[in-house]
């Protein structure tokens, strides 16, 4: 297959994991702007230091994207109690909803204010539903991480297999096919592919809901249908990044020393992949994975809107048009807090992952 | 030409990407109905029943929405990408000049801005000054910045450690001029094939934005809002989900494809 892009080239700045997370993995290395692998030798101890220095970094950004958002919705125009009430609110409503949001306070007492509620799981009271939020989030994330868990599952069992084989059969048929899945899923909007399913699967065939969500006290099974639809339309465009990875991944790998040795011991080429080019190929994989996390939520967000699933998706566009600011607020807090420790997952994985740092560790 | 034919990504990439910029254009100046006018006796028509692709609720033509589509869709998400290539890659040189504690804060500040999906700062953005094709630019090009100024900071670091830059350096050259002269034009490949790629990134933004309804209002046609008011009739008119979606879908497609086809071919490495 001549002219394509030798698939997203995270082979050639192996050292870098630092790349564009655009759904197009492509060959950019940024400098070593983070810990590289090879920096992290030497022992244990190193190694402490790093993971405290880590989280530390962890902290200090969650505090300052917490204060960002705080910020920035503070500084937009328009006054959140005058944003909820509406137009029709009489002067009086609307002093006793901004005294209740403490909008009388100085930004910097309504932050730590608000910082020592997180502490306490308190995250706020929702104007509309008249709940606390944090038990609105846990209630709507027993429907959004379900979802995201089969998606994540679905995308890593497409991907694998297709760019291990791309791999192998490089430049052959099966690289040229895989090659067209990943341009294609990764073009397709990934509320339309739920569409496209519900046309297919509920309104043609009859065999899937169309949408909702009956709810865990329902049974597993009946979950489960209502949420595979939306998995696969979420999936779908993250295997086609994750195939791209893989098959480049597999690539590299395939031609180092000790994939060469297993053959040379006698293991079939089948089981010399699998057992020694595959696992090294999942690192690139899930730091990938990691690094999609954002446009996972961003599809979640629409696909949730798609199958009417009472996810956190749901509950941020619902927020917006009731003007239930401090449920947006802090949805999107959540949500963000939830990219960010992805990618603090991303980078500890790499010290469990590779076997160098494994060794350095010991 | 012939090392142009023998890339058939490029080309099929380029032949899409002009395709949907002539829709567009064209649709300024002619669609075959006014996509805006509703015709209530011709609702829900089947495609080639009337028109093109038949009409929606409203018996609007389905065709001429398209090409209007095509046009707002394109026009939001090229300014998105300018915002943020041009913001981005600005601090990114910048920080590439500098470095220092300078760079550990603007690479903090990137992830901080890229853990917020641009769907939800638009609705952020939304509940505050009302959606529109100014909130869904906002919304995108700010999600944009970091992607180029981390990569404008990698390409320019990589710049600054060439020869003929050391000896500018040496000769006392000031760093704002090495800057303009030397790492600007060196990056600007690389830029460029991350605008197309972005590009396709914005178009797909910016429809989930008006499936939401976070985009530009109706009755401005947009690819996102045919797709929401379509979900209304799946039974009924199942053709009303599939052009829009195509549409988005082809666009999405052409502008990757020239994307990685360009970064081959102005990737020197890659010539082998």
């Amino acid at each position: 297959m001549p002219g394509r892009a030798e698939g997203g080239d995270l082979s050639t700045h192996s050292s870098s994991h630092f790349l564009v997370a655009s759904p197009l993995p492509s060959s950019f290395n940024f400098g070593d702007i983070s810990p590289s692998r090879g920096e992290i030798s030497g022992s244990a101890s190193l190694m402490i230091s790093l993971l405290i220095r880590r989280t530390l970094s962890l902290a200090v950004t969650l505090l300052i994207v917490s204060l960002l958002i705080f910020t920035v919705m503070d500084l937009l125009p328009g006054d959140p109690a005058a944003i909820m009430l509406g137009t029709s609110a009489s002067p009086e409503t609307l002093a006793a909803l901004q005294k209740q949001l403490g909008l009388d306070q100085p930004l910097p007492v309504r932050y730590l204010a608000w910082l020592a509620g997180v502490f306490r799981g308190d995250l706020g009271q929702s104007y509309t539903y008249g709940v606390p939020v944090a038990g609105l989030i846990g209630e709507r994330l027993a429907v959004t991480l379900p979802l995201a868990l089969i998606a994540i599952v679905l995308s890593v069992a497409i991907a694998i297999p297709l760019g291990v084989q791309a791999a192998r059969k490089h430049n052959g048929a099966f690289d040229f096919v895989a090659g067209l899945f990943s341009y294609i899923s990764i073009a397709v909007p990934a509320f339309w592919v739920g569409l496209l399913l519900i046309i297919l699967f509920s309104t043609m065939l009859g065999w899937m809901p169309a949408g909702g969500f009956p709810g865990w006290d329902a049974g597993f099974l009946a979950c489960l249908k209502a949420l595979i639809l939306p998995a696969v339309a979420l999936a779908l465009p993250q295997a086609g990044v994750l195939t791209r990875v893989a098959r480049a991944a597999v690539l590299e790998v395939m031609n180092e020393d000790f994939v060469r040795t297993a053959r040379a011991k006698g293991l079939s080429e089948g089981i010399a992949i699998w057992r020694h080019a595959v696992p090294n190929a999942l690192v690139p994989v899930f730091t990938m994975l990691g690094l999609q996390f954002t446009f996972l939520i961003a599809g979640a967000v629409l696909v949730e809107n798609v199958f009417n699933l009472p996810g956190l998706g749901r509950l941020a566009y619902q927020a917006l048009s009731q003007r239930d600011i401090i449920v947006m607020q802090d949805v999107v807090l959540f949500f963000s807090a939830l990219v960010i420790l992805m990618n603090f997952l991303v980078d500890l994985a790499y010290l469990v992952v590779d076997p160098r740092l494994r060794a350095g560790a010991q | 030409m012939r090392k142009l034919l023998r890339r058939p990504v490029f080309l099929i990439g380029l032949v899409i990407t002009l395709a949907l910029f002539a829709v567009a254009l064209l649709s300024l100046v002619w669609t075959p109905f006014p996509p805006t006018k509703m015709n209530i006796v011709h609702k829900l028509k089947a495609p080639l029943d009337f028109g093109f692709l038949g009409t929606d609720q409203f018996g609007r033509d389905v065709a001429s929405m398209l090409m209007v589509g095509a046009w707002n869709s394109l026009s939001t998400s090229i300014l998105a990408v300018l915002l943020g290539a041009s913001v981005g890659t600005a601090i990114g040189v910048v920080v590439a000049m500098r470095r220092g504690w300078l760079e550990l804060v603007v690479m903090r500040g990137c992830d901080i801005i890229f853990a917020v999906p641009p769907i939800l700062s638009a609705m952020m953005l939304g509940a505050f000054i009302g959606s529109g094709r100014f909130t869904a630019i906002i919304a995108i090009g700010v999600f944009m910045v970091p992607v180029f100024a981390r990569l404008a900071l990698g390409a320019a670091l990589q710049i600054w450690t060439r020869d003929y830059v050391t000896a500018a350096v040496s000769m006392g050259r000031p760093k704002a001029k090495i800057t303009l002269v030397h790492v600007l034009p060196n990056i600007s490949n690389q830029i460029i094939v991350q605008v197309t790629i972005q590009l396709g990134l914005a178009i797909l933004t910016e429809a989930g934005l008006s499936f939401l309804g976070l985009g530009m209002p109706p009755p401005t046609p947009t690819w996102g809002r045919m797709l929401a008011d379509a979900q209304t009739f799946l039974g009924q008119a199942p053709w009303l989900a599939l052009m829009p979606g195509l549409a988005i879908a082809l666009a999405v497609l052409g502008l990757n494809m020239l994307g990685d086809g360009l970064r081959d071919l102005l990737d020197p490495r890659d010539n082998s």
